[in-house]
């Protein structure tokens, strides 16, 4: 499952050579004249041109001399200077850029200066000032003063395109960018062009704008170019890739200059898509945060929500220090004096009450992770549960749950390493979509499959086709909620046919739980046709807890706790005598024991009321004592009796595990003195007198690797992976596939683009778990 | 003719498209043929369909000639009615269906792709090419774009021959076509001509310019092409010649201008007209056309400064060959010749502060001229 992830095209490309500014470079073919000049190190100064959109030539700013052989072999020039954003290379051609050519350079001048002309120049209040690739290259490649002494046009500014995006007409360059981002990767038309000639500008749909002159249109406006606002969830895009100050974000606006920020790269915390971000905070604030180029997994890309959602750590109800109930009021403690009354709470809740036959500890704890927490986080919880309370009652599903569920991710996901990829998934001839709606689950997943819309056949068992859907020219197989079973076994033909095309792929949503029987109907369906599986969860934790054993079955790298040998090997690598054996309930069933005065303590990690449609309340209300480890004070932590603060993702490091099973280690980025709940958990663990061993994540990880479960040390990104000592196989008590199969570190630039499984393990046999049939591992 | 260009037939559509979007200033054939004889287009559409192998033509017509349009879809109706279009066309088994569409009004949809993105309800703008029309143009399939006089030439070629046609022109140049000759002159209208025929010629029919004046200069191929002086009144107006004069014969609209015309005022309304017209997609065209105009309004208004005519080549050179589509060269054309040839004149605006010409003299009407002729979209 491993062997093939992300590897490149086997082949071999055609080349085509030329020469450019006297330097001779070979090319795949098809490339274009710019991106050619880029390997060779010669920049050629653009502003419609993004690698990732289609060429536009809008701008003109790139405009080379060109000469290519003609039929009779030689060297014919043409007579104009060409778009080097729009010409493909040819054999023998010769490419003069601004280096050596007079013609280019004062052809680009000339553009620059018309670019000019009509751009405001308010660089000094303008958000891009600093980081504007047109003021770089007016620097770089423009006339040092203007000659321009007439009247600029003027628009009224800004123009609020959504609640978040902002248009700054003036400004604007007209390169088009965020309208061909719109229609060509986010598939939401809702800005476009308008008027025209120097009048022309982007929009929504504006009546004034397009100067009707008393007239009105007859009718309803278009819906979707140019009905709605522009309600994408990725138009957050167009701001990053805005070559002037023209769409800026409602958020940054005015707030800071790019040369006061410090950038640390880090991992989005929103879904399980583990999108590259750029985090740009300022004494401590974080200010913006961006996309960063990851080409395995978000590409340019990231979803609004990774974008502007990280305000939600600074706000006022951020908590500091740690909090206990008094008199029914929750104070501001120390931290000694939290850790010790958690304990004390947690025991004294949990001690047996006199004359109850109960068996000691059956009104046990119960520990909810939460699906936010990273790897480490998850480890540590599950560690705590069992190593310090005793209990399998840990479950980080905070979200509809089964148990058919909990064996399919033993069985299938969990330890198996990187799985289905974003490569692939977007090169599958066809995709399923089971109980996954991915423009709303998905993030950057949905970018994926759109970027192949045309040559890829999606498919969505759902009960309707969403608007994500549709843009994905999806065929709906249609099925009430609950019957997905069902249609999958019955699926037509057709898709059934389909799905046995090698690369076709089973997507199953974190919904796939709520209809009893989707997991073993999906096995069946992918067994029978050779399709892959993917798992896509929504909360960026999900897949993390999975392998870190944050689950009430499971135990770290996929061994399942109804086995004595798995629980034999762990305890061994935990030091422990045993682990507990009685079977574990999951997030519903602890909620509803707790509601019932069945549980005395519960220990809750990054779960929101809200997650969950148990009474939590109730449930809260019912058990004995309760600790919280939060960042902010949530209803849940409003409720507690002892409240620990933690950290958020930016004051800490640590490792997401996206959906494909990529480690997505992150780096702490503002340095605070909040600690993350591994080590909140190891503190609170001693008051046991147990050694948690999770006060790192360097001591998390070494034992995440012992056990085979996730690899070796995370370390913060852009360390190169061969600073990690590679786990011994000797440590590890069942065969360490997992750990060398997730030996790179896909967070280091240069382990991104070329992570992927080895080809061959040294336990072949380990290789692949053979897949079981579900029914014979539940318990 | 384009006809050529079409790759082999694939057994998907294929399309014919008319061009009719006549919008260039000056250029006045397409619509006078459509009104006094649009079944000559049909039945030319007809010809040119059944020749590649198209079964919906569409006639892309510039909106603002109702009258033109009602025309049209009248001569389609009694096409239809006749059997001359429709299914099984007079039992031969080929199909056609001819759509008429009038455009919005903008200049760029006589551009080829322009008008295929138009016509396909896109926003006006050139399309990036290759792919060229003829590979994928309409809806992504092969499409021949013709203008009407093209099209309409197609019956009497069929009718006459080939060595008919050929036997007029020049050795390059064959045929006849449309002189659309406007302005100072005596008998304006559309004049039907083997190519290389000379202006004097075409003077002598047009009974020559307006009484008692002489040409000053003219445009051999619209608004968008190097003017000419009377030093070219015998330059045969055939594609290599004109061009070997440093013109182009363009659409061969001819407007002339006498003596009494101010050249720096009819460059600027020309210029107004592309800056007005400029589809917005390019930078050069765009703000170049914005720029020129302010130029050329204050070297008209008498506020320009010898630097301001330096200025005005300097922005014309960073337009013309950087614009992504021609209509960018175009909109130089004229600026670029008439400072050229007339430089003392415009020189002429900036000492004596103002237009040395009496706009009222080269009015064709009685013709008071007062500052309130700003023009209504400057």
């Amino acid at each position: 499952m491993t062997a093939t992830a992300d590897k490149p095209a086997a082949e071999a490309v055609e080349l085509v050579t030329l020469t450019i500014d006297g330097t001779e470079v070979s090319v795949p073919k098809g490339t274009l004249i710019i991106r050619a000049a880029e390997q060779v190190g010669i920049e050629i100064p653009r502003f419609c041109d993004h690698p990732a959109l289609k060429p536009a030539g809008a701008c003109r700013q790139c405009l080379v001399d060109v000469a290519s052989p003609g039929p009779d072999g030689n060297l014919r020039a043409f007579p104009k200077p060409q778009a080097s954003c729009t010409m493909t290379v040819t054999p023998g051609m010769v490419v003069n850029t601004q280096h050596t050519s007079e013609e280019a350079d004062r052809a680009q001048k000339g553009v620059l200066e018309l670019l000019l002309i009509n751009h405001p120049l308010d660089c000094p209040v303008c958000d891009k000032g600093g980081e504007c690739p047109l003021q770089n290259q007016a620097m770089s490649h423009g006339r040092p003063e203007s000659r321009f002494v007439d009247v600029k046009r003027v628009f009224e500014k800004p123009l609020a395109l959504s609640s978040e995006i902002l248009l700054d007409r003036e400004r604007c360059v007209l390169c088009q960018r965020c309208t061909r981002f719109s229609k060509e990767i986010a598939g939401d038309a809702f800005i476009d062009l308008q008027n025209r000639g120097a009048r022309q500008q982007i929009g929504t749909f504006d009546e004034d704008v397009l100067d009707f002159d008393g007239y009105r249109p007859v009718g309803a406006a278009a819906e979707d170019e140019a009905g709605r606002a522009f309600s994408s969830y990725y138009s957050g895009n167009t701001v990053q890739i805005c070559p002037v100050g023209a769409l800026t974000s409602a958020a940054y606006r005015f707030r800071s200059r790019p040369f006061d920020l410090v950038s640390s790269p880090s991992i989005a915390e929103h879904d399980s898509s583990g999108a590259a971000i750029r985090i740009d905070h300022r004494r401590g604030t974080v200010m913006r945060r961006l996309a960063e180029n990851d080409p395995v997994v978000n590409e340019d890309w990231i979803t609004d929500k990774d974008r502007f959602a990280f305000t939600w750590q600074n706000l006022d109800d951020r908590l500091t220090r740690p909090l206990i109930r008094k008199d029914g009021e929750l104070v501001e403690a120390s931290w000694p004096e939290a850790l010790a009354a958690a304990a004390a709470g947690i025991r004294a809740a949990t001690a047996p009450v006199e004359g109850d036959d109960a068996v000691a500890g059956a009104r046990g704890t119960g520990v909810l992770v939460g699906g936010r927490v990273t790897l480490e986080d998850a480890y540590a919880y599950q560690k705590f549960a069992r190593a310090v309370l005793g209990t399998n009652d840990v479950d980080a599903r905070a979200r509809v749950a089964s148990e058919e569920e909990q064996s399919f991710l033993g069985a299938t996901v969990a330890g198996t390493g990187l799985g289905v990829t974003f490569g692939e998934l977007e090169k599958a001839p066809v995709v399923v979509l089971v109980g996954f709606e991915a423009e709303d689950e998905g993030g950057v997943v949905f970018l994926r499959l759109r970027k192949s819309l045309g040559r890829q056949r999606v498919v969505a068992v759902a009960p309707f086709l969403t608007r994500g859907a549709q843009k994905l020219d999806a065929t709906l197989v249609p099925t009430v909620p609950g019957r997905e079973p069902g249609a999958l076994a019955d699926l037509p033909a057709d898709v059934r046919e389909a799905l046995a095309q090698p690369g076709a792929v089973i997507v199953l949503g974190e919904r796939a739980a709520e209809a009893k029987g989707t997991f073993t109907a999906a096995l069946d369906l992918a067994s029978s046709t050779g399709a892959r599986l993917a798992w896509i969860p929504r909360r960026a934790g999900e897949r993390g807890a999975v392998e870190a054993g944050a689950l009430p079955g499971l135990l770290p790298g996929g061994r399942a706790v109804s086995s004595k040998a798995a629980r034999a090997a762990v305890a061994q690598a935990w030091g422990v005598d045993s682990l507990p054996s009685a079977a574990g309930r999951d997030t519903a069933g602890i909620l509803a024991a707790a509601a019932e005065g069945g549980i005395g303590a519960l220990v809750v990690g990054g779960v929101s009321a809200s997650d969950l449609t148990a009474d939590v309340e109730a449930a809260l209300a019912a058990t004995g004592f309760v600790v919280s480890l939060e960042v902010r004070r949530s209803e849940i932590a409003q409720a507690a009796d002892v409240v620990l603060p933690v950290a958020p993702p930016s004051e800490k490091s640590g490792t997401f595990v996206n959906w494909e099973g990529r480690l997505r280690s992150f780096a702490t980025a503002i340095h605070t003195d909040a600690m993350s709940d591994h080590r909140v958990l190891d503190l609170l663990a001693r008051e046991w007198g147990v050694e948690l061993g999770t006060a790192t994540v360097e001591s998390v990880n070494a034992e995440l690797a012992a056990l085979g479960a996730a690899g070796e040390g995370s370390g913060p990104p852009r360390r190169p992976p061969s600073r990690h000592a590679p786990p011994s196989p000797r440590r590890a008590p069942r065969c360490s596939r997992r750990g060398t199969s997730w030996s790179t570190r896909a967070r280091s630039r240069t382990a991104s683009r070329t992570s992927r499984a080895p080809a061959a393990s040294p336990w072949p046999a380990c290789r692949r778990r053979p897949r079981t049939r579900l029914e014979s591992r539940a318990p | 003719m384009k006809w050529g260009f079409l790759p082999p037939d694939d057994g998907g559509p294929r399309y014919l498209v008319v061009n009719a979007d006549e919008s260039e200033p000056g250029t006045c054939k397409d619509i006078p043929t459509l009104l006094s004889a649009p079944h000559t287009l049909i039945e030319g559409v007809a010809i040119t369909s059944f020749a590649i192998g198209c079964n919906h033509a569409f006639i892309y017509l510039r909106g603002e000639v109702v009258h033109v349009y009602r025309r049209l879809l009248q001569a389609v109706r009694e096409a239809y009615e006749a059997g001359h279009l429709g299914t099984n066309i007079h039992g031969s088994g080929f199909d056609l269906d001819v759509t008429v569409h009038a455009g919005a009004g903008a200049y760029i949809c006589g551009e080829e792709t322009a008008l295929l993105d138009s016509l396909e309800g896109r926003r006006g703008q050139p399309r990036l090419k290759p792919p060229f029309p003829a590979v994928a143009g309409l809806y992504a399939r092969p499409t021949v774009v013709n203008n009407v006089e093209s099209v309409a030439s197609v019956p009497s070629i069929i009718a006459n021959g080939v060595d008919w046609f050929t036997a007029m022109g020049t050795e390059r140049s064959k045929g006849m076509g449309l002189f659309s000759l406007s302005g100072h002159v005596t008998r304006p209208g559309q004049y039907e001509a083997p190519l290389g025929i000379t202006l004097r010629e075409l003077l002598e029919l047009a009974g020559g310019i307006r009484e008692g004046h002489e040409l000053k200069f003219w445009t051999p191929g619209g608004s968008s092409t190097p003017i000419f002086t009377q030093d070219h009144l015998d330059t045969p107006l055939d594609y290599e010649s004109v061009g070997a004069a440093g013109s182009m014969l363009g659409t061969r609209a001819l407007q002339l201008f006498d003596e009494t015309t101010c050249v720096v005022r009819a460059v600027t309304r020309w210029t107004e007209f592309y800056k007005h017209e400029s589809c917005g997609k390019c930078t050069p065209c765009r703000e170049g056309t914005y720029w020129l105009t302010q130029i050329l309004k204050r070297i008209e208004g008498g506020r320009g400064t010898q630097a301001d005519i330096q200025q005005l080549l300097d922005t014309c050179d960073s337009i013309a060959g950087r614009s992504f589509c021609a209509l960018g060269d175009g909109a130089t054309s004229s600026i670029i010749s008439s400072v050229t040839l007339f430089r003392e004149e415009y020189e002429a605006h900036v000492e004596q502060g103002g237009c040395p010409f009496d706009h009222g003299a080269s009015a064709l009407v009685p013709y008071s001229d007062t500052p309130a002729t700003e023009e209504a979209h400057a």
